[in-house]
């Protein structure tokens, strides 16, 4: 006879998480990212090139031309004779971490706002609310272009900008189901305890909430660290000679050089690639695995289009 | 009567606007109007009606959860709506509240023991450990196992977590529980098992219950007094073996004579309801009843209707109350002892097949005219 143990909530999200594969594979992708970035130093004393040094003799053709990956550069050179490898290394030192930050930081106000004007509603839902159309209709780009100019670039400008236009999906989503929660009898139940608004929004409604948090901060990384690339590869993020994935791919489109030198875009976009769809499957399985209510294993075909047609029927016809 | 009157309502009046936005007022609606009650230590009052008759509108006006447009609530004479801050949260203690939906009215995202120490800390009371052994005593008192504590609501029954519910309201020992429809989310085999430990955690701990239903029958066993409430106003309110016994507003009378009897020798009664309830956004003119009232006059939708008082806490909110027939509830079979039953019953069979023939015959003499 064996026992019926009963599992605690924690264990099972953590057992569905372990039974998805996709999401196992994203979240081992992204635990070799941090390596890869907590490393790059290691990486870079181990193959003894620093990510700004320039290999005029080793790493340029006598013509001048980056070199293909070769067992002294392994993933080649760049146009001026610096090691890929170690720049994408450091590179993902900054990705990751304005990709984190930033999602962070955006996530922290995204909540505070959201939770705000969908408890109170009212003027103060009116206040934010019109706040968040307000930065969603002002111009990225040309917003950071005239931030550049004035302050320079620089990596806390980049950070600032990042959070300061993504923080408002989180607004918009968190407000949506606290005006829900809001009307939930639980929360009824609070009042009638006798719990002030502080303690219903941090006690009742945060916790009902953080199946949106974490899968919206994760979805929010890659998009931070795709935004971020943006802003180097137009030149308004990280200051050369600084590696980013981004910086890197504008200075393989420069001259059209990736034409010949194909390891100077395959690797940067090919790793900005797979970064963010790890970080976006792994949103996904967070998803699936944090519904208390879910059964222990998640909907098996995730990716059918249709809907299984029931055995019933087919017999029919 | 039983104890001192602990919660009292006078005049108490609630209108919601609704539709209208930045521009423009929208409607009103009345959900309550005018609305006087009192509840005595000890004592169930029960509130009985239509699904948005007002009802819950009351419970959560008297527990001051949403603000009186007019009126007042008197908790031991003291008025509630004027309450600042910190007496309304020593007042919160008293005036507890027990919600329909079991699985609503549960935090899901916290377990049994959190849902049922959160009152304990937020009125500061007793060390962890007195909360842990508080808890403990909690769930036993209402029938389950301290065990349960670490688990979370999903993993219950609905009469399980509407146990829980009533744990949290019993935490911080109240005097009066407002039940708003405690049992109607359930089954019937549980319903009755939640009565059961409404009555007798009354008994223990003399609680005083403010209990609303849609449905006469739930109540009856528990009502001291019973109050029928129709679109905002109570329209008929008595000690409850009274109104059962001799309902005097048609409305009581139709409601109690839409309960099924069990009993073949029951014949349909003479009250009925027709057509639905009317928007409380536009309420019928004089007394709200008057469209579907089968005693009405022209003179019932002029004029709205006073309430008279025939004593022994019986009011009526009717013009026409003397010309109403008495109403006469009837007996239930089983009550009046095996034999008895048998020989109605057999009475009742006769009877109903001596009408069916009367029917027939007089349905074939008219036949043949048509």
């Amino acid at each position: 006879m064996s026992d019926v143990v009963q599992r605690g909530s924690f264990e099972l999200t953590l057992r569905r998480v372990l039974s998805d594969r996709a999401g196992m594979l994203s979240l081992a992708f992204i635990v070799v990212l941090a390596l890869f970035a907590i490393g790059a130093d290691a990486i870079a004393y181990l193959v003894g090139h620093s990510p700004v040094e320039q290999f005029r003799d080793t790493g340029l053709t006598p013509q001048g031309l980056p070199v293909p990956p070769s067992p002294e550069f392994l993933m080649g050179t760049d146009q001026l004779g610096r090691d890929v490898l170690v720049r994408l290394a450091y590179g993902a030192r900054v990705s990751l971490l304005i990709g984190v930050i930033a999602s962070l930081l955006a996530a922290c106000i995204g909540v505070t706002v959201g939770v705000l004007a969908g408890y109170f509603g009212g003027w103060v839902d009116v206040v934010l609310g019109r706040l968040m159309d307000f930065v969603m209709s002002i111009p990225v780009l040309l917003c950071m272009l005239s931030l550049v100019s004035v302050f320079g670039t620089s990596i806390p400008l980049s950070v600032s900008v990042i959070v300061f236009f993504s923080w408002t999906i989180m607004g918009r989503v968190i407000r949506g189901q606290v005006m829900s929660l809001r009307e939930r009898e639980f929360v009824m139940a609070s009042r009638t305890l006798g719990a002030g608004h502080l303690s219903i929004m941090v006690i009742d409604i945060l916790p009902n909430l953080s199946v949106p948090i974490i899968i919206y901060t994760t979805m929010m990384i890659p998009t931070s660290i795709i935004f971020e690339s943006t802003l180097s590869f137009l030149g308004l993020g990280i200051v050369p000679p600084a590696p980013s994935w981004g910086g890197m791919l504008s200075e393989a489109a420069n001259n059209s050089i990736y034409m010949f030198a194909w390891w100077l875009i395959l690797f940067p976009s090919v790793i900005l690639l797979l970064t963010t769809l790890s970080f976006n499957i792994l949103g996904d399985t967070l998803r699936d695995a944090l519904d208390p209510k879910a059964n222990f294993r998640p909907v098996k075909m995730r990716w059918r289009i249709w809907p299984k047609r029931s055995r019933s029927k087919g017999d029919a016809k | 009567m039983k104890g001192d009157v602990l919660l009292d309502a006078k005049a108490l009046r609630k209108h919601f606007t609704i539709g209208g936005g930045f521009f423009g007022s929208g409607k009103v609606v009345q959900a309550v109007d005018r609305i006087d009650l009192e509840i005595r230590e000890g004592e169930t009052l029960s509130i009985v009606g239509e699904s948005g008759c007002g009802k819950s509108t009351l419970a959560r006006l008297l527990l001051r959860l949403i603000e009186p447009t007019d009126g007042e609530v008197l908790l031991e004479g003291r008025d509630l709506t004027k309450f600042g801050r910190s007496e309304m949260r020593r007042a919160r203690r008293d005036l507890q509240m027990v919600f329909q939906d079991p699985f609503a009215s549960l935090n899901p995202r916290a377990t049994i023991r959190d849902i049922l120490t959160e009152p304990l800390r937020l009125h500061g009371i007793g060390t962890a450990a007195e909360r842990r052994s508080r808890v403990d005593d909690l769930l036993r008192m209402v029938g389950l196992s301290p065990d349960h504590a670490r688990r979370y609501p999903h993993e219950f029954s609905g009469g399980q977590r509407q146990r829980i519910g009533i744990a949290r309201a019993l935490a911080l020992n109240p005097r009066l529980i407002v039940a708003d429809e405690p049992v109607s989310a359930l089954d019937v085999s549980v319903q009755a098992q939640v009565i059961n430990l409404l009555k007798d955690l009354q008994e223990e701990l003399g609680l005083a219950y403010l209990v609303i239903a849609h449905d006469l029958t739930v109540v009856r066993h528990i009502s001291d007094t019973v109050a029928v409430m129709y679109l905002g106003r109570i329209v008929e309110i008595a000690p409850a073996e009274e109104l059962y016994r001799a309902p005097r507003h048609p409305y009581t009378q139709a409601l109690l004579s839409a309960i099924p009897v069990p009993d073949p020798a029951h014949v349909a009664s003479e009250v009925r309801l027709e057509g639905d309830l009317p928007s409380p956004v536009t309420p019928p003119s004089g007394c709200h009843f008057h469209t579907r009232c089968p005693f009405a006059t022209p003179e019932c939708a002029a004029e709205v209707p006073e309430a008279r008082d025939l004593g022994g806490g019986h009011r009526v909110l009717c013009r026409r109350l003397d010309e109403i027939p008495a109403f006469e509830m009837p007996q239930d079979s089983a009550a009046a002892g095996p034999e008895t039953a048998y020989a109605r019953r057999l009475a009742a069979l006769e009877a109903a097949t001596a009408r069916r023939q009367a029917q027939r015959r007089e349905g074939e003499a008219t036949a043949p005219a048509s």
